[in-house]
């Protein structure tokens, strides 16, 4: 009877591990991190490193958080996918809005109206009729029309841990109210919005709406609501449930693009009433946590330390593929979905991977549809042909990895503090020597060394595919550059060492003192690999003889002496917040210096004919007249040289061959609606790929074995030895 | 026995009130409040007034340590450091810097650390010990000599590297399992495999040469020789008698982190894609949220001493002649 028994047990046992093992031969892969099966279903895999600070569109500023954010809540407008430049086109509202001038005495004005005369600027919104928002408890309501969890007490949390844990939902149509009331918690102190300051300068009544709510210190969350529900923003007004307007100081035509940013997406008073419960902020249920929007996509799980997975609204209108592009988009097939409604895809899975070798790793093995190309794994990926164009390795080609490149309209420069009494200021000599360093800072090496050639060497402050930005000849900076073969070559040692010796520092040294030049440099330096960009920093400045002082901080200290101004040399840079030359040429413009006025202009650069052409600019017309205005502002600022212009970083991107529809849109965030894949193609491959190797589970067991064997023969072999 | 742990229990509190000022003082050498503002409300666009807004309804627009405008008791207790402390007391973390109640992620993420580290405890120690008395066994011969090589060779090496190199044979290059990622339930097994294997395999190097200098130590003794006398074959001698009288001491590396298992490994569950404590602990130093690091330091400090206390409790329960004086 025992001996069954133990039959028994061993067999389970042995049947049990048999059924592991078998399981494991069978379809899925063993590498496999995702159940099995998932791969068949219409969705797409993704990565991300950071966990998301905020969700809630009115605090969000991250490109991390837009990933999500773009994909839930929308603006009235967006950019088009697939058409450059840049340009925006409507999202939930029926167009593009044309602002309305009044002067002073609120007559309308022309057009063409000079921007001087212009007092206000209307635009008026309308959205289209028929959006529902996704599911959400926030809406749920009985047949009476109360909302079912809006008075929720102590009781009704019980078993409450998350936002899935309420049975009913709800839905309701978007209306220009939500969009209204979105502004207003811009406005409001306890949101902590980052766009509030910019948005005083600009929204009528937007400054005495936040005084005014400042002056109140509500403190309790439902009474808050009441009170931004129970106020008006005097410039913002609900024209009907289908428009609104939004009434801006004088003219500033980059409004629109605000428009496009998630900051104006519509709120609906419903969800903040829900959130602001007592109970439901000690659960972490909270509108910073758990969006509601009206996009193609809801987030059907947050949990940023494992993964974030995004799945499609239900209630989602169907908004059609565009049927318009450039001229090779036909050509490439990314126009074979035109007309057709979106979303393709039923679920987005982004998984947190911190670290890239994993990450590149799970890419290659196929459990992510996409990828970026990490410093370390550029080598496996792009080769630079005989023409100096990246393309792919033959083990990417092999696989069916396409490659996608594009410059990103952000500027990697080193600026150079004007308020230092050496490296700044108006004087000819300082300007001499900064145009000597501009010489001998050779940023065609650094992009080679350090962005493995990911990178485009500025010529001035503008990128190119921003309205101003100058190619060839004609776009090069002639203080550091001169045009030799049909390209820009940079100018000469010698050039700069004369530079040098004009300004008053022959080889390095300063005439009148005898003294070795001597200039900081601010680093932001946190690991071993910062050391190699710094030593390569201080060669750059040691060709013309100066000694560079690297002062290695945090970045809070960095962050601090730039404040302060204490900094003489640093690197920095800035990503475009939308596609105008404003949002560059704003970093030189003089009242906004860093310093003085806590501006982004952290050179504290200031010089009055190009601040007066900069008043001008920002009013302007995309056209000659402004062109000509930029071209002036450029040739000043390289004639000052307060930036090495440094680069415009390349985006690089590689997919897998399943995955459709990927184009390099560096300003639009809400791109994975156009997204299509052919699961089954992923799924074969995926096997394909990742067949388990099951011979080193034998070798170790073999090699186990030949060491344990002996090893018990030889403790029986002693003990039973008799002693001498 | 509980007087001594009501006596050990009071002692603990000037130690944590001394842990908790150190991180205090630590964090916001390098920190500011404007700094913490400022990484939370981004880096752009970011105005003194938000600054300053964000810093009062985060409560840390007081003092740091002394406020010379209250009166009396208040120059102490209006401060930072006094009203983000006090409540850890109670264990009431509060909320961490960006609204996230910390109580209900320590309570959710401490499982996938504990899913870790207990198998890579016991796997562990099981293997250190039995490794460690085979060598013993074997002292003072070339098995002896090798495995100390070995051993040695193993600890040298970096835990990174056998993160890295776990992740490249097993899941890369096998494709046995995955690389990296986790999952709830009866999924999370295969994740957990490799950092399991990786952890056993990292920690073998010390932990294996540490039993075997224990057990030698032990080996030496009369009454081991004793044993050996009486007729007893080696093996005997060995899981009997020594490994009995060598327990001592590896209870005292075995129980003081027995508590710590909550807090997970930092690079690991990184590298590992594992949501545990220890890469809760990194994302809260990075993103500058001290409500977070306050925490988890408190939580490491209590742990650890509830460690040492459990120390001294199985002291008397493997040792008789141990005894714990009130």
């Amino acid at each position: 009877m025992r001996t069954i028994e133990r039959f028994d047990i061993r067999g389970r046992f042995l049947l049990g591990l048999a059924a592991i093992l078998l399981a494991g031969c069978g379809e899925a892969p063993w590498n496999d991190p995702y159940p099995a099966g998932d791969a068949t279903g219409n969705r797409i895999y993704s990565s991300f490193a950071e966990r998301p600070k905020h969700l809630d569109p009115a605090r969000s500023y991250s490109a991390d958080e837009y990933a999500f954010l773009a994909q839930i809540y929308e603006p009235p407008l967006q950019y088009h996918f697939l058409l450059r430049p840049y340009r925006l086109v409507p999202l939930t509202a029926l167009e593009v809005p044309e602002p309305a001038y009044f002067d002073a005495d609120g007559n309308p004005l022309p057009q063409d109206a000079p921007a001087e005369s212009i007092h206000r600027s209307d635009y008026l919104i309308r959205i289209q009729p028929g959006i529902r928002y996704q599911p959400h408890p926030a809406f749920a309501a009985y047949d009476s029309g109360d909302y079912r969890y809006h008075a929720l007490t102590a009781r009704d949390l019980r078993g409450i841990n998350q936002l899935g844990d309420f049975e009913q939902t709800g839905t309701r149509e978007l209306t220009a109210w939500d969009y209204v009331h979105q502004i207003k918690r811009l406005a409001a102190p306890w949101t902590h919005s980052p766009i509030a300051g910019v948005m005083q300068k600009h929204i009528l009544g937007f400054e005495e709406y936040a005084q005014s709510l400042a002056e109140t210190a509500e403190t309790d969350p439902l009474q808050r609501v009441a009170r931004l529900r129970d106020s008006e923003i005097a410039g913002v007004e609900v024209v009907d449930p289908y428009s609104y307007r939004i009434g801006v100081k004088g003219k500033y035509p980059q409004f629109a693009y605000w428009l496009a940013m998630p900051f104006f997406a519509a709120m609906p008073w419903e969800a903040e009433v829900f959130y602001a419960q007592p109970g439901l902020h000690e659960r972490n249920i909270t509108l910073d946590w758990y969006p509601v929007g009206t996009g193609p996509f809801m987030l059907g799980e947050n949990n940023p330390s494992l993964r974030m997975v995004l799945e499609r609204n239900p209630n989602f209108r169907g908004e059609p593929y565009p049927s318009e592009g450039m001229p090779e988009d036909t050509a490439s097939g990314i126009l074979a979905d035109a007309g057709r409604p979106m979303p393709f895809i039923e679920e987005a899975i982004y998984s947190l991977e911190k670290e890239s070798i994993p990450r590149w790793n799970k890419f290659l093995q196929g459990f992510y549809d996409s990828s970026g190309i990490a410093s370390d794994a550029f080598d496996q990926a792009v080769q630079i042909d005989a023409g100096g164009e990246p393309v792919l390795t033959d083990a990417m080609r092999e696989r069916g990895i396409s490659l996608l490149t594009s410059v990103e309209p952000s500027v990697m420069y080193m600026g150079f503090n004007m308020l230092d009494p050496v490296i700044g200021g108006d004087s000819e000599r300082a300007r001499l020597l900064r145009r000597a360093i501009s010489i001998a800072v050779d940023f065609e090496e650094f992009i080679s060394i350090f962005t493995n050639g990911r990178g485009l060497v500025a010529q001035g402050p503008i990128p190119p595919g921003i309205f101003g930005y100058r190619e060839g000849e004609a776009g090069i900076n002639p203080f550091v550059y001169e045009w030799v073969g049909g390209r820009a070559v940079r100018r000469s040692l010698d050039e700069a060492r004369v530079l040098m010796e004009q300004a008053g520092y022959p080889g390095g040294r300063d005439q009148a003192t005898g003294r070795a030049l001597t200039i900081n440099y601010e680093a932001i330096a946190t690991g071993p690999d910062d050391r190699a960009r710094l030593n390569w920093i201080r060669k750059q400045f040691a060709k013309l003889g100066i000694e560079l002082v690297i002062r290695s901080t945090d970045y809070n200290r960095f962050q601090e002496k730039i404040r302060n101004g204490t900094g003489q040399v640093f690197m920095w840079g800035w990503n475009a917040d939308y596609p105008d030359p404003e949002n560059f040429l704003f970093l030189l413009y003089g009242p906004n210096g860093k310093v003085e006025h806590q501006g982004e202009n952290a050179s504290n650069y200031a010089n009055p004919e190009f601040d007066r052409l900069f008043n001008a600019m920002r009013f302007m017309d995309d056209g000659p007249e402004r062109q000509a205005a930029i071209d002036r502002m450029v040739e000043l600022a390289r004639t000052d040289a307060p930036w090495l212009w440094g680069f415009n970083p390349k985006a690089f991107s590689l997919h897998h061959r399943w995955m459709y529809n990927a184009s390099p849109n560096q300003m639009a965030n809400n791109t994975l609606k156009y997204r299509r894949v052919d699961p089954e193609l992923r799924e074969r491959l995926r096997r394909d790929w990742n067949p388990p190797i099951l011979w080193p589970l034998w070798a170790i067991g073999g090699l186990l074995s030949v060491i344990i064997l002996p090893a018990l023969w030889l403790v029986w072999r002693r003990e039973r030895s008799t002693a001498l | 026995m509980t007087a001594y742990i009501i006596r050990r229990l009071i002692y603990a509190i000037p130690i944590l009130i001394g842990v908790n000022l150190i991180t205090f003082v630590l964090f916001f050498v390098v920190n500011a409040p404007d700094d913490m503002a400022r990484m939370h409300l981004g880096e752009k666009r970011v105005t003194e007034e938000a600054i300053q807004t964000w810093k009062q309804e985060h409560g840390y627009d007081r003092p740091l340590l002394y406020n010379p405008d209250a009166s009396g008791l208040g120059r102490f207790t209006e401060t930072i450091f006094f009203e983000k402390s006090i409540r850890l007391f109670v264990f009431d973390f509060g909320s961490s810097d960006n609204g996230r109640d910390i109580g209900y992620d320590i309570s959710q993420r401490m499982w996938p650390s504990l899913a870790i580290a207990i198998p890579v405890l016991l796997v562990g120690l099981a293997f250190n010990i039995s490794y460690a008395l085979f060598i013993v066994f074997f002292r003072a011969t070339y098995v002896d000599i090798g495995s100390v090589v070995l051993l040695v060779a193993m600890m040298s090496i970096s835990g990174l590297f056998y993160i890295i190199g776990g992740q490249f044979l097993l899941g890369k290059l096998f494709h046995l399992v995955p690389i990296s990622g986790y999952d709830t339930g009866v999924e999370a097994w295969k994740f957990l495999i490799l950092p399991v294997i990786v952890g056993v395999i990292g920690g073998i190097g010390a932990g294996t040469r540490w039993y075997r200098t224990l057990f030698l130590e032990e080996i030496s003794k009369d009454y081991v020789r004793t044993a050996r006398a009486k007729g007893l074959s080696e093996r005997r001698v060995l899981f009997r008698h020594v490994l009995q009288n060598a327990l001592i001491p590896i209870l005292t590396g075995v129980v003081v982190v027995l508590p710590l298992l909550f807090m997970g490994s930092l690079i690991s569950e990184s590298f590992f894609g594992i949501p545990g404590l220890g890469s809760y602990t990194i994302d809260a130093i990075n993103s500058q949220d001290f409500a977070i690091v306050r925490s988890m330091v408190f939580l490491g400090a209590v742990l650890y001493i509830v460690g040492l206390i459990l120390t001294d409790i199985s002291y008397t329960l493997v040792d008789p002649r141990v005894r714990l004086q009130p």
